[in-house]
């Protein structure tokens, strides 16, 4: 068992929208990640997918509020620290983290190598231009990108070549876990698969230690973390490896989730997908009981009336459900699913 | 999966461009593409964002111009000079769009969609009961309850529901071609198979040819019955969806489905 | 819609600006209930009367009600009868003739000024080096200060008819008082009056209803010209959108207003009423609302719900009235909010360069503002005549742009939190 690289206990978090109403979209999280492993997290839009990317970074700037719970990355518990702490020494070089429209976020007017100095000099004044520009040089040509990139302003380079810069120069630093919010969703296809490429030897160089990758795409996640989580309204409802989810799903938002997986594959064309009715719960007003209930076609009056638990298997394997693991599948198995 | 070689052409194309800008900045948007789509088929248009299928999807409906080349409709040479031939040829041809929350006045309750419907169907004289229940029909074709949707404003209503609306619209219209540019691309996965398996129900049960525009190759590939891709404007392969996906010739299509993330295949990542 | 406007009134900047505005709105129509006066009345002979009650002198001493107090009215009689320059000049005098050191003379205190005159001044005394005409102006003085210092009183003569003699009728010393209540003739003049006599208050309500018309009458036409133009830019583009935006180019490059100063000045004077001028900014004044409305409906115009009204057979019109206007009625509103207020300005500028609305049965705020200026009321110290009205102008478009800037965080989503 290696190093635990970040760990999480019972997080919980609210954003206050515009007319000052609470929003707990994450509630009760704990995860654990060790070092080499990647996690992937998995969810519709508004689940809190994207809030928990926030929250596991200490970013607690107005609207989002943080709650209880703990965060403790390498053995360094910052959950208390103040945003503005946590930005000053965390960020960079502990946590790195890479939102979906990173590559925007580049300003303009300044060649890429200013980025790369700022985030070391952020954390190390002492460092020297000649030496910043040789370590990127470095880090760039091990990462597959070309030394000029470093020279030229953002405008110059194409949408897929920008985000991957932003993610070499988030790493720069070797964090101990990046967090990734949708990096490649707004590329191509093939752009994308550069981007997930150059994750990857991150990995395996041991620049970065640990992942949490998250995204609605779940052909992607099964080709990019080890593990998988689902999330559903602010909570995680199952966590296992990413081929035990994909085919083998235990809770049936999972199920219905993965159920409506496409590729172009040959044998696809013969599954029938499935599809969920209605919409998840308000996260203002969240259900007492099971927050999936109202959509779950094998839900029993138990389930709406009382909170639901983890359910962890011996394999480490765990779900957010009333029932058993043999009554699960035995439930499918009966549906031919 | 159907043989189309010898049915009815419903929608041809020859040669057909558009092309923006003047001068040096002249590019062609749509490059002399042809195709032929036919009565019952279910056709996907395949491309990345500035392929050009967006484009070649409003000179399809008639929103804007073509620059060069020939469309024919039911086999004759269509004719959109005038607005009443405009609106003559819009009921035969109808859409959907990407974005549901967009595609909606956000002024209006949704009745009144439906209502324009009726319309243009030419039963906007009927009495309101006979009105109430056409649309309850076609809020049930795809399974949503009129009686709980009336008086409400869009904004009220979830992307799918939204999205579903917009198929009972179809319903209602039921034009001879359907043409959806990405009806689920903004829809959560789950609510996705509700919306495709709409959509196939229309060609089923009305024998519509719908033309279905997506960025994604495995959607294509689920859905359809033919399959066109496209690239910079032109189309570099199309035939039946088997032949194409399993089996590609064009270097850009095999590429495509090469660089699509995979689940029962080894996705190579050393081919990038 | 109803939405909307509650979502606006969660602004505080709306409220403040709202609430300045409605302040100003119900003055101008509850004052002319209260005072019926006709605004351009003149009501004083002579120009500039300072702010007061005025009270009819023959009133005072007519009425039959006195009162007596025991109050010592000298030393009031003392502190506004005392001029700046008489102070200065005791001041002077004590300082080098009567040996006081400077630092125990306050000149504003005129009790203990005129106390210590009395204690040194003595008109017998000559002193060596002053001139006889010096001389006799700080006799002057003294006398004027001993006069107001006496407390004889007045006393009111009668003719006799038969005799032809005046015979003592009444008299009144210092600690007589009349009531105000009791005086059946008083004036008050909140504001003074103008160059012309008129009551400043009484005018300004009138100018400011006027000058708010004015800027309604631009508004509309400016907002309406550029709506318009602006919507048959932006969605039927093509050959008319080049056409329009070329025009409107044309206008933003020659300066507005002095576009304005030429067209007001080949106006003839006759034919420069107020709605004249309220036309004249509004016809120079919307390219920029076209500007704005042309690309805010290009965005529109590619928008799904318009293409789906297309495809739905609606004529180009039904198009333009339900699918496009209410999305930019907002941003109408707003460009109307600051059309009013920059049609108010331009009024007052072309007022005060003469150009304004030539009338002499309406005031306008820039009017007032020209004549109060020809008067040289700014360099004759009465301030009244001229501070309130750029107090009034201020006000107004204070509030209208902050009714903007209000509404412009409600419906620009950039500038939510």
């Amino acid at each position: 068992m290696g190093k635990v690289m970040l760990e999480v206990n019972n997080l919980k978090t609210k954003y206050v929208t515009r007319f000052k109403e609470d929003v707990y979209a994450v509630d009760n999280v704990s995860l654990k990640i060790e070092e080499g492993k990647s996690l992937g997290v998995a969810g519709e839009s508004g689940c809190g997918k994207s809030t928990l990317a926030l929250s596991l970074i200490g970013y607690y700037f107005p609207p989002l509020h943080y709650m209880s719970g703990e965060i403790i990355i390498d053995g360094k518990n910052i959950s208390g620290m103040k945003p503005d702490d946590v930005r000053k020494n965390i960020l960079g070089n502990e946590v790195a983290y890479i939102p979906q429209a990173a590559m925007n976020a580049l300003n303009p007017t300044q060649k890429i190598i200013r980025f790369v100095e700022d985030v070391i000099h952020a954390h190390d004044k002492s460092v020297s231009k000649k030496d910043i520009y040789d370590m990127a040089r470095e880090r760039f040509a091990i990462l597959g990108l070309p030394e000029m990139v470093l020279q030229k302003h953002a405008v110059e380079l194409s949408g897929g070549m920008k985000q991957r810069t932003v993610i070499a120069i988030s790493t720069i630093l070797s964090p101990k876990v990046l967090i990734a919010d949708e990096p490649s969703s707004a590329l191509d296809v093939t752009s994308q698969k550069m981007v997930i490429k150059m994750m990857r030897e991150l990995m395996e160089k041991g620049f970065i230690k640990s992942m949490i990758f998250i995204t609605h795409e779940l052909p992607l996640l099964y080709n990019v973390t080890d593990d998988i989580m689902v999330m559903y309204a602010g909570q995680i409802v199952e966590h296992g490896t990413a081929k035990e989810m994909v085919f083998d799903p235990l809770h049936p938002y999972s199920k219905g989730l993965m159920g409506s997986i496409i590729v172009p594959e040959e044998g696809v064309r013969d599954r029938k997908l499935t599809a969920i009715p209605g919409t998840p719960p308000n996260l203002k007003h969240p259900p007492e009981g099971c927050r999936f209930a109202d959509r779950c076609k094998y839900a029993t009056p138990t389930c709406r009336a009382m909170e639901i638990s983890n359910i962890e298997l011996p394999n480490g394997r765990s779900y957010r459900c009333l029932m058993s693991e043999r009554k699960v599948r035995e439930v499918y198995a009966s549906e031919g699913l | 999966m159907r043989d189309f070689n010898n049915a009815k052409p419903c929608l041809t194309g020859k040669g057909v461009t558009k092309t923006f800008g003047f001068g040096d900045k002249k590019m062609n948007a749509v490059d002399h593409v042809d195709f032929n789509f036919h009565e019952g088929e279910f056709v996907s248009i395949v491309g990345e964002s500035g392929s050009g299928k967006t484009t070649l999807s409003k000179m399809l409906l008639g929103l804007i111009s073509v620059t060069e080349g020939q469309i024919d409709f039911q086999g004759k040479p269509r004719d959109i000079s005038t607005n009443a031939k405009k609106k003559e040829y819009w009921k035969g041809i109808q859409a959907i769009f990407q974005d549901p929350f967009a595609s909606y006045n956000m002024f209006y309750k949704i009745d009144s969609v439906l209502l324009d419907c009726l319309k243009m169907r030419g039963d906007g004289s009927l009495p309101y009961e006979k009105k109430f229940e056409l649309m309850t029909e076609a809020c049930s074709f795809v399974n949503l309850k009129f009686a709980e949707l009336t008086n409400k404003y869009p904004f009220e209503l979830s992307g799918g529901q939204m999205q579903r609306l917009m198929i009972a619209r179809i319903f209602l219209l039921k034009p001879k071609i359907l043409l959806a540019d990405e009806p689920t691309s903004m829809i959560d996965a789950c609510s996705r198979a509700t919306i495709l398996d709409m959509l196939l129900k229309l060609r089923d049960e009305i024998n519509m040819t719908i033309i279905f525009i997506t960025h994604d190759i495995g959607l294509a590939y689920y859905v359809s019955d033919t399959v066109y891709i496209m690239e910079h404007g032109k189309f570099v392969e199309y035939g039946p969806a088997d032949k194409v996906i399993l089996n590609p010739q064009a270097p850009y299509t095999k590429r495509l489905i090469n660089d699509v993330p995979k689940i029962y295949e080894e996705w190579d990542l050393t081919t990038v | 819609m109803k939405n909307t406007i509650k979502q606006a009134f969660h602004s505080s900047k709306f409220v403040t600006g709202f609430v300045i505005f409605m302040f100003v709105l119900v003055t101008i129509f509850v004052y002319p209930l209260i005072v019926t006066r006709d605004p351009l009345e003149m009501v004083g002979q002579g120009n500039f009367f300072k702010p007061g009650t005025y009270v009819a002198v023959s009133d005072v001493v007519g009425t039959n009600s006195n009162y007596r107090l025991n109050v010592d009215t000298s030393a009031a009689k003392l502190e506004t009868g005392l001029s700046v320059e008489n102070r200065a000049m005791m001041a002077d005098w004590l300082e080098k003739y009567g040996e006081v050191p400077a630092s125990d003379i306050d000149v504003t205190d005129a009790e203990s000024l005129v106390a210590l005159w009395n204690e040194k001044y003595d008109p017998k005394t000559v002193i060596k080096g002053m001139t006889i005409a010096v001389r006799n102006q700080y006799m002057r003085l003294n006398n004027q200060i001993q006069h107001a210092l006496k407390d004889s009183g007045v006393i009111i003569a009668e003719k006799n008819e038969e005799t032809g003699e005046l015979e003592e009728a009444k008299s009144y010393d210092g600690r007589e008082f009349v009531n105000q209540g009791d005086l059946p003739n008083t004036q008050t003049f909140l504001l003074g009056t103008d160059n012309f006599g008129r009551d400043v208050l009484t005018e300004l309500v009138a100018a400011t209803k006027v000058s708010l018309g004015v800027g309604i009458i631009a508004g509309v036409i400016a907002t309406i010209i550029g709506l318009i133009l602006g919507l048959l830019a932006g969605y039927v583009g093509g050959f008319v959108d080049n056409l329009i935006t070329f025009i409107t180019n044309l206008f933003t490059v020659i300066p507005s207003f002095v576009l304005l100063i030429l067209i007001s000045y080949s106006v003839s004077e006759s034919a420069r009423g107020t709605t004249m001028v309220g036309i004249l900014i509004g016809i120079t004044a919307w390219p920029w609302t076209t500007r704005s409305v042309r690309s805010q409906v290009i965005s529109l115009r590619n928008r799904d719900h318009v293409n789906l009204s297309k495809l739905s057979g609606h004529s180009m019109m039904r198009i333009v009235f339900t699918d496009i206007l209410p999305y930019i009625a907002s941003y109408v509103v707003m460009a109307f909010i600051l059309q009013i207020s920059s049609g108010i300005l331009a009024e007052a500028q072309l007022s005060m360069l003469g150009l304004g609305p030539s009338t002499t049965t309406t005031a306008t705020l820039g009017l007032m503002m020209n004549w109060a200026t020809q008067y040289s009321a700014h360099t004759s110290g009465t301030w009244w005549a001229y501070f309130p009205v750029i107090l009034v102008i201020a006000l107004i478009s204070f509030s209208l742009n902050l009714m903007n800037t209000g509404l412009d965080q409600i419906f620009n989503p950039q500038l939510r939190d």
